[in-house]
């Protein structure tokens, strides 16, 4: 019995994140990080059944509306309407079906509705900025939404964030767990921000960039962006059929 | 297939300090990681988060997976013939308060195997502002004899062994407490997973 179960998790085991795809604990432009980040090496992990399970949500936890952040007040939110679709993927190029998705973000005008936002900019009272959602058969998601603002912070001098919407994604296993920052097109704040920055590969760090899209745009009514999201997926192997 | 395997993984951004909009609302956070009627030792495991100064961090978020009484996890890669708890989830996650702490409530899990016997433990994953990308690592119980052969326990150094121990409370019967140190001395040990 233990060996059968020990051949079939080595048969599971899931690939190493390449190198300079996923930033640094310590970059010190991130202030914040120079106390929080491990100084001491970390120990490596063969995968077992602890890692390569993890929590596989139903839809009981999503709501019909949940993933339209425009209609959770009795007015509409006061912003630019988008529509931000895409698809969850492993890195073997495999659609992840029924991960959950939820996301968080500032309104219009960057303000996030929570007691340490005190960024002096208005709330809106339409708008509450989080969603959720889970990915369909295909991998595919998509959210409406308004498009957040940016905002500053007190990193550095005149420190501004790039507009941004917090996602945060399950995959399959507990070490696919995925929580980033989807950012927009052109923004001119990237060369600035350091959370941006701190992602040494230039293809990696493109993965966070959402595109417009005119196929998702709605005339008359929203601009699409689309996001595409690869989670890590199984290690790949000569031998597997 | 080994032609598709050049997909970038999207990198990883820090849950930054207003993850409490959506991610540990009541409402949608599981604070308790197995139901009322879920069998075995129940525990609460007080955790506290500390930086390289050795002040509270008050806004991190913690999250739990662990295997039911028996060993056995809620998902389809698990191949053990085992029956699973009903109603067993698994998972939690929590944020800490203003001192810098949360509690979990839980049942004790069970031994899974990888091989040998691992012993009763859970996996932590710590997210924070100021963290790029989490960090893992895992919560076993001070104590339990398992320990000793754990194949895991067995990769770390025996001085830092003792970061991964939740200690008993003496005070109150089934509390545990579990320092997460970031940095220092007694930083704890994270998983390179
Ligand atoms: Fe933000």
């Amino acid at each position: 019995m233990d060996s059968e179960v020990s051949t079939r998790l080595s048969a599971k085991a899931y690939a190493r994140l390449p190198k300079g795809s996923q930033p640094p604990s310590l970059y010190e432009p991130y202030q914040a990080t120079i106390k929080r980040a491990p100084l001491k090496p970390l120990i490596l992990l063969p995968h077992t059944l602890s890692e390569i399970t993890g929590p596989i949500f139903g839809h009981e936890k999503v709501g019909e509306k949940d993933n339209d952040l425009t209609c959770q007040h009795n007015g509409e939110p006061i912003g630019e309407r988008i529509i931000v679709s895409g698809r969850v993927l492993d890195s073997n190029g495999r659609p992840v079906p029924n991960a959950l998705i939820e996301i968080w973000q500032a309104n219009a005008a960057g303000r996030y509705r929570h007691i340490g936002d005190q960024h002096p900019a208005p709330l809106d009272p339409n708008f509450s900025g989080a969603g959720r959602t889970m990915t369909d058969d295909q991998g595919a998601y998509r959210f409406i939404t308004i498009k957040p603002g940016a905002y500053p912070w007190f990193n550095h001098y005149n420190a501004w964030r790039p507009a941004h919407i917090h996602f945060s994604v399950f995959g399959t296993a507990f070490i696919s767990r995925l929580v980033t920052q989807m950012y927009f097109p052109g923004d001119p704040l990237f060369d600035y921000d350091p959370i941006f920055q701190s992602v040494p590969d230039e293809r990696a760090r493109q993965r966070m960039i959402s595109k417009f899209d005119l196929e998702t745009t709605r005339p008359q009514w929203a601009k699409g962006f689309k996001f595409d999201i690869v989670l890590r997926g199984r290690e790949a192997t000569p031998f597997e059929s | 297939m080994r032609a598709d395997m050049d997909l970038v993984p999207t990198p990883s951004q820090t849950v930054g300090p207003y993850f409490r909009i959506e991610l540990t609302t009541d409402e949608h956070c599981v604070r308790c990681v197995a139901g009322p009627q879920a069998k075995g030792e129940r525990v609460w495991i007080t955790f506290r988060v500390l930086d390289g100064d050795g002040a509270l961090v008050n806004d991190a978020m913690l999250e739990i997976w662990q295997a039911d009484s028996n060993g056995k996890y809620s998902h389809p890669d698990d191949p053990q013939p085992k029956t699973l708890d009903p109603g067993w989830i698994g998972f939690g996650r929590l944020a800490t308060g203003g001192d810098g702490s949360c509690v979990l409530e839980t049942i004790k899990p069970g031994r899974a195997p990888n091989g040998t016997l691992q012993a009763p433990h859970l996996t932590l994953a710590v997210f924070a502002r100021g963290m790029l990308k989490q960090l893992y690592t895992r919560v076993y119980f001070a104590g339990d004899a398992a320990n000793n052969e754990d194949p895991i326990l067995g990769l770390v150094p025996p001085e830092r062994r003792e970061t991964l121990l939740a200690r008993p409370d003496p005070t109150h019967p089934g509390y545990w407490r579990f320092d997460v140190r970031l940095q220092g001395d007694q930083e704890t040990v994270f998983f390179d997973v």
